[in-house]
């Protein structure tokens, strides 16, 4: 949503609580668990919450979103039923998860992040310095390219590896691992004369996002 | 409710064991949170050569601090400097240090700061009562991959010879965000 208007002011809470309400708590466990003994990689997590509709989006809260897009996931993978959850039990016997039940010996594994990086097929076709220009794209399925930056010219400052590539990591098709850039603009490009002469913004862009100039 | 219904499915399923749960929430609520980056910042104020290895690799960096957080892959340190200020959003999600900061607070998640950090971020600056000089260049990095940002902020004058457990508690959230600043010495 960069560059999105009319949302009004950031307000911080002064000692804001972990949780606001026990259930987001639940929810958060269980999208964590669920996620790693399930199968649902952060992308394909990601993905079902960009899914949800606009007005459902735009008018939920963070945890509702986890929430409606894990109950779809589970639901499309038939893992769970919708009627299960209307009925508040188990109804039938599902197949087990692929990686067994979650349990206390798992949680450790889950508090740190998992990595990404992995062995590159091909070397970077772009270095430090370099002008590069995003490409329009846009895919009905899951992109990080974010939609403020699409066709803008800006300049490659850090190579990250190679890391997993979430556009077709999120549809189950494969890890396909891309080069990843942080790559900078000046915000006049993205916004216009009146931008912010001070201001730079850098997004994290995988190759294929990317040609050269 | 429907969150508790999910539970129990998952429970009767065979899918997750509640106490593992119960666990998680504990682990966010009682142990991960910013306390673990400031730890992080304060070392690297106190300590120049730790400063640096952090500024090269910051998961290598805290990997050999061993009383820290375990941290996952590809974090990176930014600095403050007199000339530059750094600021971390996620305009397509939520991505954020949890290891370093705990879990994001809610206006990090939210439509406001999402949606405007990467255009106006002077704006959203005022909304947290900081103001910097006109001249300040503003570096916003939107974390759209598994790369993520710890900001790491300049050190209030005042300071010097303090331990690094009193410089940790001046070391604010806000402040590895680049939302905020430090806590002005007393």
């Amino acid at each position: 949503m960069g560059g999105m208007d009319g949302f009004g002011k950031v307000e911080p809470e002064p000692n804001e609580p972990t949780f606001h309400e026990k259930w987001e708590g639940r929810v958060m466990a269980m999208v964590r668990a669920i996620g790693a003994n399930g199968g649902l990689n952060i992308d394909s997590q990601r993905f079902a919450r960009e899914s949800l509709p606009p007005e459902v989006y735009l008018a939920s809260s963070y945890y509702k979103k986890w929430f409606l897009a894990v109950e779809n996931q589970m639901i499309e993978r038939g893992m769970i039923g919708r009627d299960e959850v209307d009925a508040g039990h188990a109804l039938r016997q599902s197949p087990p998860l692929k990686r067994g039940k979650f349990t206390l010996e798992d949680v450790s594994r889950i508090m740190v992040r998992g990595s990404f990086g992995r062995e590159a097929k091909a070397p970077a076709m772009f270095k430090p310095g370099d002008k590069v220009r995003t490409k329009n794209i846009n895919p009905a399925t899951h992109t990080r390219l974010p939609r403020y930056v699409r066709g803008h010219t800006g300049i490659v400052e850090r190579i990250n590896g190679c890391h997993v590539f979430p556009d077709t990591a999120a549809h189950d098709k494969g890890e396909n691992p891309q080069w990843l850039y942080t790559v900078v603009f000046d915000a006049r490009e993205l916004w216009g004369d009146d931008a912010d002469p001070t201001l730079k913004v850098s997004i994290e862009a995988f190759e294929p996002y990317l040609e050269p100039i | 409710m429907r969150v508790r219904a999910l539970e129990t499915v998952l429970t009767e399923k065979g899918y997750v064991d509640p106490a593992a749960l119960d666990a998680i929430v504990e682990a966010y609520e009682t142990k991960i949170g910013p306390r673990n980056g400031a730890r992080v910042v304060a070392k690297a104020w106190a300590d120049p050569a730790f400063k640096q290895a952090l500024l090269d690799d910051a998961t290598k960096a805290i990997g050999t601090l061993g009383h820290v957080s375990r941290v996952g892959d590809h974090l990176i340190a930014v600095e403050n400097t007199p000339q530059r200020h750094n600021m971390v959003v996620c305009t397509l999600c939520s991505c954020y240090p949890w290891e370093m900061l705990g879990l994001p607070p809610v206006w990090y998640k939210a439509s406001p700061y999402r949606s405007r950090a990467v255009k106006d971020p002077r704006g959203v600056l005022a909304d947290f009562g900081v103001t910097l000089p006109k001249d300040t260049e503003i570096r916003v990095w939107d974390s759209t991959a598994e790369t993520r940002f710890l900001v790491l902020p300049m050190r209030p004058a005042g300071t010097e010879g303090w331990s690094e457990e009193r410089l940790a508690e001046i070391v604010t959230r806000d402040s590895m965000i680049g939302t905020g600043l430090p806590k002005a010495a007393p």
